[in-house]
């Protein structure tokens, strides 16, 4: 009986203390150039089958249901509702959707989970970046008097990004491609990752410019990909998995919009949320960096003080595989990944929305204290 | 009561709204949602200082043309430094984001959230872009009546509803409207002659019982217990709040009283401990951008039994002086701006338990509910609140 649920998990809710959340499956696609034979439907169906086979629940045994996409990359309104029916959302079932990506779901399902309406969550995102040119799709989200009408695509806004970091002293092209480099060997060992491997930084900076100073190495692949995570509190959520990856803090900001009023070299939202997070309180082993551009690795890097000890995106990251909208729960998941296979003790995840870094989210996971 | 323990009590405590109307010219979008923004922390006496987070709704994007227009409007919105989220649950939009907000308070996640819900229909043709291909059926939808009169149709065939339910309750809301100033429709010459000689437009659903094309925005500050002791005035308090969501076509589904719909308001009620909603409930808001959709919610929410949901409405009882009056401010069917009509309807059942709903105030609302749904008839959320604190 769903009516009741509140009342069930709250039994739980009660003693005052504070109700921890932990990720106990994760799941992803293979994520390619085009999916052009798949629906949105079709490209989520797997991973939301995966993540429930991983627990053993059932749609009707999950507790809350939340999941990120956006229109425009489907070119239609309403594009989520259809993607429900992936879900079997039958019998009804307590849902929400963000128009952002994955990480804002998790987010909103991290926060239901803590008001004890519900013991468990089920978290997805996809986007199908193949059927319209996303460099341009994304010049929409800009300002639509002063900026979009200008159509700065993505791309552009990145290497405006760039030069400031390069002006700045803070890196150079070299720098920049060996992140590109590092990140696509290290996708090499991740099978659901579409650029796997790479020349070394010489060959790639004989290669032309896109927009200068980048060039297409530091740039993202397009993408075609969904993901989906499921969360669980407590007790609940120790049955689910040996390991549960708990989220010991999460947490979001926002910068001002335009570019012009930002410094591009860095990202002071990024270091907020780190701290409301939790994150500089204890050091992290791995860094899962939602950094779909090369010099936005060294951005986040320096706000989060990473030092050489902690291990960044052995997934290959977003250089290696951008499903737009998904690519930032990804991020979560592959952190709890690690904590899963028991490789990581204290992992941070970040997750990044709009241009240039805008707007990011971080949150923190450990392991079991043993 | 039965919301989960050791929630953090949700009250409302500031309320805007922007007089809703068919085009906003004069202001950018950015300048649509601070309007109501600021007139939420007017109503609170607070600042954007005192804001923690900024919790943002609307319909497809598509209806302005912005692709996520969030991040556009962090700035307009005092969001810089905050955490802010956009929700995007179709029609019932409104309303979900209001939940979303709500528990960040009931979480403890934050003290003080600020909710703001808009669409700025002129922008764009919104019925063209509500007319969206139902798959395995002929494409002959235009807008979102074409898609809800067949269902409309069927409650009436499977109640033995009167052909003429539909105009009672477009001329009741309609003028209700005229009671409240941010209503988009003030019809002041209108008659239910008028109504029911108006166009067909989509059997049977004439142009007179359909809700406008607005520009509105609407926005509310929520905050716990320490925040309401401070407030200026009357907080209202939240008894219960749930979303419930099914597939938009499936083989046995009832479009005329969802499964979602019947199971959300189960829901709010066990949270809020209503046993009987006709007697405990003094007002509803409730999202009827097509007027039969008042006797349908009205059984789908179980204020009358199978059947006699039009009954209530031609015995007057939804009317400002019956005894469960439904849409005092004039509901949907008189402002309609979509990805705010959700909580316009959930801010309107606040100003009834605060006492503050001017002319339009239903005396000793104690109890209200408010109601919104989207999509297929598949996504719903509700709120009830009251004047009294849940746990008092």
């Amino acid at each position: 009986m769903t009516s009741i649920q509140g009342a069930e998990a709250g039994a739980e809710a009660g003693q005052g203390s504070r109700r921890d959340v932990a990720v106990v499956a994760f799941a992803q696609t293979v994520h390619r150039r085009s999916t052009d034979r798949l629906s949105e439907v079709e490209l989520v169906l797997p991973v939301l089958q995966d993540v429930l086979k991983q627990t053993g629940l059932t749609t009707d045994r999950i507790g809350f249901t939340c999941s990120g996409s956006s229109d425009y990359l489907a070119g239609r309104a309403f594009s989520f509702t259809m993607a429900l029916d992936g879900v079997g959302a039958w019998p009804p079932i307590s849902e929400s959707h963000v128009e952002m990506d994955g990480a804002w779901a998790l987010y909103e399902a991290w926060v239901k989970l803590r008001t004890g309406q519900a013991d468990t969550a089920l978290v997805y995102s996809y986007g199908k970046s193949s059927p319209g040119s996303v460099r341009d799709v994304l010049t929409r989200q800009l300002d639509p008097y002063t900026l979009a009408p200008l159509w700065p695509d993505a791309i552009a806004l990145a290497a405006l990004q760039t030069q400031a970091a390069i002006d700045a002293g803070l890196t150079d092209e070299r720098a920049l491609a060996a992140t590109a480099v590092r990140s696509r060997r290290a996708a090499e060992a991740n099978p659901h990752a579409q650029l796997r491997g790479s020349a070394d930084v010489g060959e790639l900076l004989e290669q032309p410019y896109e927009v200068r100073p980048l060039r297409r190495h530091d740039c993202p692949p397009v993408s075609d990909g969904a993901v989906a995570v499921i969360l669980a509190v407590g007790d609940t959520a120790r049955a689910l998995h040996p390991r549960p990856a708990w989220i010991r803090g999460i947490d979001h900001r926002i910068e001002a919009h335009q570019p012009g009023v930002r410094d591009l070299t860095d990202s002071p939202s990024t270091r907020l949320a780190a701290a409301r997070a939790g994150a500089f309180d204890a050091p992290v082993d791995t860094a899962e960096l939602h950094a779909p551009f090369s010099v936005q690795e060294l951005i986040l890097r320096r706000a989060l003080g990473l030092s050489d000890a902690t291990e960044v995106n052995p997934s290959g990251g977003a250089l290696a595989a951008n499903p737009v909208m998904a690519a930032g729960l990804i991020r979560i998941g592959e952190a709890a990944a690690r904590i899963h296979r028991g490789e990581s003790r204290r992992a941070l995840a970040h997750a990044t929305s709009g241009p240039c870094l805008q707007q990011n989210l971080v949150a923190v996971l450990e392991g079991e204290q043993s | 009561m039965s919301r989960a323990t050791g929630q953090e009590p949700v009250a409302v405590v500031g309320i805007g709204q922007t007089k809703h109307v068919a085009a906003r010219q004069d202001v950018s979008i950015a300048g649509l949602v601070r309007e109501a923004a600021v007139r939420a922390l007017e109503d609170a006496e607070l600042t954007w200082a005192d804001i923690d987070a900024v919790v943002i709704g609307k319909a497809p994007d598509f209806f302005e043309g912005v692709m996520m227009p969030e991040l556009y409007l962090a700035d307009a919105l005092g969001a810089v430094g905050k955490p802010m989220l956009r929700v995007h649950t179709a029609g019932s939009v409104g309303g979900s984001t209001a939940l979303v907000a709500a528990n960040l308070v009931a979480a403890r996640v934050h003290g003080t959230v600020l909710t703001v819900a808009f669409e700025k229909q002129s922008e764009s043709n919104a019925m063209w872009g509500l007319s969206l291909p139902v798959p395995f059926q002929a494409p002959l939808t235009a807008g979102a009546g074409g898609f809800f009169a067949p269902h409309v149709r069927a409650y009436m065939r499977r109640t033995g509803a009167p052909d003429h339910i539909g105009s009672l309750v477009a001329f009741k809301d309609r003028r209700n409207a005229l009671k409240n100033p941010y209503a988009h429709l003030h019809e002041k010459d209108l008659t239910l002659e008028k109504v029911r000689a108006a166009p067909m437009l989509w059997d049977p659903i004439r142009y007179s019982e359909t809700c406008p094309s607005s520009d509105g925005a609407c926005a509310m500050v929520l905050t716990g217990v320490q925040g309401a002791a401070r407030a200026p005035r009357r907080p209202a308090w939240m008894h219960g709040g749930a979303m419930r969501s099914e597939p938009t076509i499936f083989a046995g589904k009832d479009y005329v009283s969802p499964q979602a719909g019947r199971d959300c308001a189960a829901d709010t009620y066990h949270q809020a401990g209503v046993v009987d909603p006709r007697r405990q409930i003094d007002v509803v808001e409730m999202y009827v951008p097509f007027s039969w959709y008042e006797p349908m919610w009205l059984e789908n929410l179980g204020f009358a039994d199978q059947g006699e949901g039009w009954k209530l409405v031609e015995a007057e009882v939804t009317e400002m002086d019956g005894d469960l009056p439904v849409n005092p401010s004039g509901g949907v069917l008189s402002s309609n701006p979509i990805g705010a009509s959700g909580m316009i309807r959930f801010a309107e059942a606040a100003l009834q338990v605060r006492g503050a709903a001017g002319e339009h105030q239903i005396d000793g609302a104690r109890l209200a509910l408010g109601h919104a749904y989207g999509g297929g008839a598949q996504f719903f959320s509700m709120w009830l609140v009251g004047s009294e604190r849940p746990d008092s």
